[in-house]
Order: C-alpha cells, then sequence, then structure tokens
C-alpha cells in the first residue's frame, strides 16, 4: 500500500465539478508534481487531501488512514500533513518567531523555549535567523515564503503540500523559495507540488502528472511528461510550456 | 490667459487676501499684454493661491466673529446665560458638578470593560457554524435587532424601574447605578457585536486556512489568528461608539441618581441661569478629547509596527 492513496476523487462546487475521479498514489520520500493550465484542479485536489475541502466521493489515505469524510478528525490530519500557499498567509499581527511557534505550541504542546529553539534552528538553516522578531509586511515576498515553510516544517509533518508557492514572487525571488525546496527532496521530505516552474517540476520530481479538467490526464516519470509525451494533450501543453520559454 | 480677475474679485469679501489675490491678477493681465506669457501665468497662478486664502482664512473668520456677535449681543445676555461669570467662578458649584460627573465616569468605565466582552460574545455566538449552532445564532440575532432598534433611554427606563419594580429574579434588587450600567451595556453591547462582527468577517478566509492547516482547532483559530486581528481593525469605529457611550451615561440621570445632569439642573435651578449646562459639557469634553487623541495615536502606533516598510 502506497504511504499516499487517492482513489477516485470527486469534487464539486455547487454545479461546477472541478475533480472527476482523481486516482494517485504517492510513495513515501516521493516528490509528486502536478502541473496543468489554471482550472485544471492542482490546488483543489491538495486542498482536499488536507481536508481544507471535503470531497464528494472517494477515499484518501494517508500512510492507511483515511483523512477526509466523517468521524476523521481533521485537526490530528493536518498536523501530519504541512501546506504551503502560493500567497503566503503569514499571520500579520504575528513577529516570524511567534507566526512559527504558535502551532508547534498550541497543537503540539511544546513549551515556549523549545518551541522557538526548534523555530530559530529552522529559521538559521534558511538564512533568516535575524529577522526572527520582524512582521511579515517588513519582509521581502521570498522571505515571507520561506517563513511560511519553516512555519509548515516547525509541526515535523510527514507530508508536504506546496501550492504554487512561487507563483506570487517576483521573477528573482524565485530561486531562494526553490532552493529551500530541493533540500527538503533532497533530505526525502515526501511533497506534492502543484506548480508552472516546469524545470523545477522536470528537476525534482520523481512523478509528474498533467491534470486536464478534473482528471490525471497522464502521469509518469519527468523525461516522459516533458520529453516524450503519450498523450496529445499533454504534448500541447508541454509544447506551449516551451514555447513560451518555460522549459 | 488665465488671470483669475473674477475670483480675485469674490476674495475681496475677505479684503486682507481679497486685496492681494487682485494685486497678482493685474500683475498677470499686465504681463500677459506685454506677451510675457511664462510670467504672467506664475502671477495668475499666485492670485488663485491667495483667492483660496480668501475662502479658507475667510469662512473661519467669518464663523467666529458670528460666534462673538452671539455672545456679545442684547447687552450679552446670551453670555450671561450659558457662560454666567458667576456660577463659572464658583468653586463650590465646579465641585458638585464634578462629583455628579465622577458617577457617569464610573458607569462609563464599567460599561465599556462590560461592552467589550459581551459585544464579543454576541458576535462570536452570531457567526458560530453548522446546522447545530442555529438556534445559538438567531438568539444573538434577535438580541442584536432589539436592542438597535429600542432607544438607550427607553432601556434605562425599562431595566432601571422596570427591572426593580418586577423584583426580577437575580436582578431585583440592585443599586440604580448598576441597572444603568446594565442598560446601557445591553444597549452598546449590540451596536458594538456588530462592529466586532464587521472586523471578524474583514479577516480574509485564507488567514483561517492557514490556521486550520497548521491543525489549530476553531476555538483556537478564533482565539489567536481571527479574532486579534479582526479587534486591531474594529478599533477605530469602536472608538466611536465608546464616544457615544460616554455621552449617553448623560441619559441615566432620569433613574434619579446624583450624576452630572441633576446636578446641574439643581444648580441651574437655583441660580437663575443655564451655566452649569456649559460647565458639564466642558467636563464630558475635557474627557473625550484628550481620549480620542490618544486611541488615535495608539492606532498610528500600532500601524507603524506592523505594516512598515514596502
Amino acid at each position: 500500500m502506497a504511504f499516499l492513496e487517492i482513489r477516485d476523487v470527486h469534487k464539486q462546487f455547487g454545479e461546477t465539478v472541478v475533480l472527476k475521479g482523481i486516482n494517485l498514489e504517492v510513495e513515501l520520500h516521493q516528490v509528486v508534481s502536478l502541473i496543468g493550465a489554471s482550472g485544471s484542479g492542482k490546488s483543489t485536489l491538495l486542498r482536499c487531501i488536507n481536508a481544507l475541502e471535503t470531497i464528494s466521493r472517494g477515499v484518501i489515505r494517508l500512510d492507511g488512514d483515511r483523512v477526509n469524510g466523517r468521524g476523521v478528525d481533521v485537526d490530528a490530519v493536518r498536523r501530519e500533513i504541512g501546506i504551503v500557499f502560493q500567497s503566503f498567509n503569514l499571520f500579520p499581527h504575528m513577529t516570524v518567531l511567534q507566526n512559527i511557534t504558535l502551532a508547534p505550541r498550541k497543537v503540539l504542546g511544546l513549551g515556549a523555549e523549545a518551541a522557538e529553539a526548534r523555530a530559530i534552528e529552522l529559521l538559521s538553516r534558511i538564512g533568516l535567523k535575524e529577522k526572527a522578531t520582524e512582521y511579515p509586511d517588513r519582509l521581502s515576498g521570498g522571505q515571507q515564503q520561506r517563513v511560511a515553510i519553516v512555519r509548515a516544517l516547525a509541526m515535523e509533518p510527514r507530508l508536504m503540500l506546496l501550492d504554487e508557492i512561487t507563483s506570487a514572487l517576483d521573477p528573482e525571488l524565485v530561486a531562494e523559495v526553490l532552493n529551500i525546496v530541493r533540500d527538503l527532496a533532497r533530505d526525502g521530505m515526501t511533497m506534492m507540488l502543484a506548480t508552472h516552474e516546469m524545470g523545477f517540476a522536470k528537476e525534482v520530481s520523481s512523478k509528474v502528472c498533467f491534470l486536464h479538467q478534473g482528471l490525471i490526464h497522464e502521469e509518469g516519470p519527468p523525461e516522459q511528461i516533458f520529453g516524450d509525451p503519450r498523450e496529445e494533450r499533454t504534448r500541447a501543453f508541454v509544447q506551449r510550456i516551451i514555447d513560451a520559454g518555460r522549459l | 490667459m488665465l488671470v483669475y480677475r473674477k475670483a480675485a474679485l469674490a476674495a475681496l469679501l475677505f479684503p486682507p487676501t481679497g486685496v492681494p489675490s487682485l494685486w497678482y491678477s493685474f500683475k498677470a493681465s499686465r504681463l500677459a499684454a506685454r506677451g510675457d506669457t511664462e510670467d504672467a501665468r506664475i502671477e495668475g497662478e499666485k492670485a488663485r493661491d491667495w483667492a483660496w486664502y480668501s475662502v479658507g482664512i475667510g469662512i473661519a473668520f467669518y464663523a467666529v466673529l458670528f460666534g462673538v456677535w452671539l455672545l456679545t449681543t442684547n447687552g450679552g445676555s446670551v453670555r450671561n446665560v450659558f457662560f454666567s461669570h458667576k456660577v463659572f467662578r464658583d468653586w463650590d458649584a465646579w465641585h458638585s458638578i464634578l462629583k455628579g460627573f465622577l458617577i457617569n465616569v464610573k458607569v462609563f468605565l464599567v460599561a465599556e470593560v462590560l461592552v467589550l466582552v459581551w459585544a464579543l460574545i454576541v458576535a462570536i455566538m452570531r457567526m458560530l457554524p453548522g446546522k447545530a449552532c442555529r438556534p445559538v445564532r438567531f438568539l444573538a440575532t434577535v438580541y442584536v435587532d432589539v436592542f438597535r432598534g429600542v432607544p438607550s433611554l427607553l432601556v434605562i427606563y425599562i431595566v432601571g424601574l422596570g427591572f426593580s419594580q418586577a423584583n426580577v429574579p437575580v436582578v431585583g434588587g440592585l443599586s440604580d447605578q448598576s441597572y444603568a450600567i446594565i442598560a446601557l451595556t445591553f444597549t452598546y453591547g449590540a451596536y458594538v457585536s456588530e462592529v466586532y462582527r464587521a472586523g471578524i468577517e474583514s479577516v480574509h478566509w485564507s488567514q483561517t486556512a492557514a490556521s486550520r492547516s497548521l491543525g489549530l482547532g476553531y476555538t483556537q483559530t478564533l482565539r489567536y489568528v481571527v479574532v486579534p486581528q479582526a479587534i486591531r481593525r474594529s478599533i477605530p469605529p469602536l472608538l466611536n461608539d465608546f464616544i457615544g457611550l460616554q455621552k449617553d451615561t448623560a441619559l441615566i440621570g432620569v433613574l434619579g441618581m446624583l450624576e452630572v445632569l441633576n446636578r446641574a439642573r439643581f444648580i441651574n435651578n437655583s441660580k437663575g441661569t443655564l451655566a452649569a449646562y456649559s460647565m458639564a459639557a466642558i467636563l464630558f469634553l475635557a474627557v473625550t478629547i484628550p481620549f480620542t487623541r490618544w486611541l488615535d495615536a495608539l492606532i498610528r502606533r500600532q500601524q507603524a509596527r506592523t505594516q512598515a516598510g514596502q
């Protein structure tokens, strides 16, 4: 059984069907990229995995345990699964340190000192230790997103979901964020990322899934998807990316 | 060529600035006639600037003049009624009014603290999610509708006189001051809960998503993420309601206690003026004006701390 198992997942917002039966398996230490046009369901799928959205049909299992549906303790699920958003979503009324230590203290019950020590340790690893007492608005977009990643990591999740985390950044700030993700992949973190950074997806992924209209249209190793796609739609999508000079 | 001749002539209604305006206007047309367009424009602009001074300074000047005329006309009768030397220099009168005013301050302070807490509870009750909490939401909505709809003076009568006369359980035998506090808390709690609710709704849902995704529960998310941001955003409108609350403490005199308005009325009756009302007004201003300035400064400091840079 795979570490993360997604079986026949459907999601509907009112009349709009966003996911039409997603099947996907993610093994431990794998990095899976979701690519596809806006509106193809990448973000919705990620948000369903940590129960930010309910699903209309199907099953999602993490390490054999259901994470979605009636009777599931969503807070317990989310402790295991970290998510980083496109728009950072740091808490503007808290300092960087408070942002990072809030959940470890209130959810894991860590003491203030232990939580801060861990936060400082993580911050120094990404070179932002001296920003610990700043408020988010004083940081650049890239710095904010790095803090958001650290905030999720402080919960020591077993799975990280990255939802277009560089899409809101100025081009020159993208690299500093991707470097952290690259390090995480190297350290064996299991990750799923929705992304438009095709070059990065090609480099870091063990598996790439091309989503089209709520379905996984094609999945395979990055060499296949970007080099020799089997499906016509995938080919057209990848060609558009190449034409735009983004691969 | 714009020489602002009409504006300058109108500005003469207030000569100290109107005369310079007209002077520059003439200068501008003289320069324009000579073909010196650029300098003419500069002088024309000066004429316009002085005309605007006429508007700004002139309106203020005549408004003050009108006030002075009101106070001094009829042999100073207005001044004698509202600002009588006799009463203003009577330290016993000041002492008495101040003593009454302290009751207002006390009622205000206690009610304010109660309103802050009570309104937050109501606001959260109105926003509880799910089908199960529907009756709670309904109750809270009815409460807000009723107490925003009934005038505060009526609430004070109903609570202050009714509760003790009907010997309502739990709150039957309280003092008039306590009834005044309860009545004002009910009324203003309804207003302030709406302020809180607007503040809570203004916190973007992505903040809730971020908090919940970290494993914090609904209550924890409210307490650590949503409510602190909501309260910060609610401070300016809250302040508005608190000035209203402070002024409405003048209504509690109807319950018969010796607060500022009743004491002022006694003094006025015995001295045959209305000057004690002016004194009471001055006391209210002495509290509300510094209070608003202090809170303005507080908000500015808060914003400078969290919203600097970029």
